[in-house]
C-alpha cells in the first residue's frame, strides 16, 4: 500500500542545545552592565534658612562643643587638640554630663537635650575627613541611643521600629541629634 | 588461556549537562533582576569615602542625586571640582536653588542624595548645601560606603 510506503516524517523539534549559550550570554552582559548601588550613606536633615526678623534662641556656651577641623585633619576639640579617634568619647561624655549616675562637670552640657554638637572646618579640608568626623559624632549618639534602649526595653536601638513609641522617645526625648554644621572658614592655603 | 577482563565501572562517566540551562537561567534571572542600569553618564570622577554609621536609603523614589568631584576630561584626566546634577554639569552654583525646588515640588518628600568624591574640599559642599537649604531640600544623605 501506498499509505505506508511513505516516508517517515522527522520529529519537529526546535533545536535546543544552543540554548544555554543564549543564555550564558544575556548572563554575562547583565554581568558586565551591573552596578551593584551605593545607596547608603550618612543621613542629616538640613536646618531651613533662619528668618531674618526673629532672634536665635540664645545657647549657653556650656552645651555647646565645638569640634573644629583644619584642612590637615587635626582636630580642636573645645580649644584643646585632641586626635579623631578621642572624639567619639568625648562626645559621649559631653552629652551624658550631669545625667543620673554621672557627676556634673562644669564646661559640658547640662542635659542631653540641651547638648549641642557643632562642626566647623575650613574650606579646604577634605571631605572625607569632614565624614570620618561626623561619622565619629553619630556613633557616639547611636551608642548612646543603644545604651538606652537596652537599659529601658532589653533591645538594641536598632531593633526598634522607627514609627515606634520607644524609638520615638529615645531619638525624641532622650539623646536628641543635635549636630551643627557651622560655615567653614576661608582658611588659608 | 586464561581469559582476562578488564574491569571497568558500570556507571556512565558524563556528568549530566541538561540542567545547565536551567542554572543558566536563574542566574540571569537573579541578576536581570538586581542590576540597576546606570540611569546618568557621570561627567565627575567619585571614589566614595567609607563611614561606619551609616544607614540605607529605602525608598529610592524620593532620592534625587547630586554628584560632586573632579570633572572627566579624558580617560585619566581630571579637572577642577564640579557639580552634576542629572545629566549635565551645573556651572553656576546658584542655579542648584531653582533646580531642587522644581524638584521639591515634584516630590515633596526629596531625599538629597550627596555623591561626592572623597578628596573634595569641604567649601565646595557647604556652598552645595547653602543652595539646598534656599531650596527647601532639607532631607540630605551623605553617600558613603561601608567601612570594612
Amino acid at each position: 500500500m501506498a499509505l505506508l510506503n511513505k516516508k517517515k516524517r522527522p520529529d519537529p523539534e526546535i533545536p535546543g542545545s544552543s540554548l544555554a549559550d543564549i543564555a550564558f550570554l544575556l548572563l554575562i552582559f547583565f554581568l558586565v552592565t551591573t552596578t551593584i548601588n551605593v545607596d547608603t550613606g550618612i543621613g542629616l536633615t538640613l536646618p531651613p534658612i533662619p528668618d531674618e526678623n526673629v532672634e536665635p534662641p540664645p545657647i549657653k556656651e556650656r552645651n555647646l562643643l565645638n569640634i573644629l577641623v583644619n584642612a590637615q585633619g587635626l582636630v580642636l576639640l573645645d580649644e584643646t587638640p585632641s586626635s579623631i579617634t578621642e572624639v567619639k568619647q568625648k562626645v559621649k561624655d559631653f552629652i551624658t554630663n550631669c545625667e543620673p549616675g554621672n557627676p556634673c562637670v562644669e564646661n559640658l552640657s547640662e542635659d542631653p537635650t540641651d547638648a549641642i554638637i557643632s562642626i566647623k572646618t575650613d574650606r579646604q579640608t577634605p571631605y572625607n575627613i569632614y565624614i570620618n568626623m561626623l561619622d565619629e559624632v553619630i556613633g557616639a549618639y547611636n551608642e548612646l541611643r543603644d545604651e538606652k534602649a537596652r537599659a529601658l526595653y532589653g533591645v538594641p536601638f536598632s531593633a526598634l521600629e522607627e514609627t515606634s513609641e520607644q524609638y520615638q522617645s529615645i531619638a525624641k526625648d532622650v539623646y536628641p541629634k543635635k549636630i551643627s554644621i557651622a560655615e567653614p572658614d576661608e582658611g588659608n592655603s | 588461556m586464561a581469559h582476562f577482563k578488564k574491569k571497568s565501572a558500570n556507571t556512565k562517566q558524563d556528568v549530566p549537562t541538561s540542567a545547565m540551562p536551567d542554572v543558566v537561567f536563574m542566574l540571569l534571572i537573579f541578576f536581570m533582576v538586581t542590576t540597576v542600569l546606570r540611569e546618568v553618564e557621570l561627567k565627575v570622577q567619585i571614589d566614595y569615602t567609607q563611614a561606619e554609621n551609616i544607614e540605607k536609603i529605602e525608598q529610592k523614589r524620593l532620592v534625587s542625586y547630586i554628584y560632586i568631584g573632579p570633572e572627566r576630561l579624558g580617560p585619566t584626566e581630571v579637572g577642577e571640582s564640579k557639580v552634576q546634577i542629572d545629566d549635565a554639569i551645573v556651572e553656576d552654583i546658584n542655579a542648584i536653588r531653582t533646580i531642587m525646588y522644581d524638584k521639591l515640588m515634584e516630590q515633596p518628600r526629596l531625599i538629597v542624595s550627596l555623591r561626592v568624591d572623597r578628596d573634595s574640599d569641604f567649601g565646595l559642599i557647604t556652598d552645595v548645601t547653602q543652595e539646598l537649604r534656599h531650596a527647601g531640600t532639607l532631607r540630605i544623605n551623605y553617600s558613603t560606603k561601608r567601612e570594612i
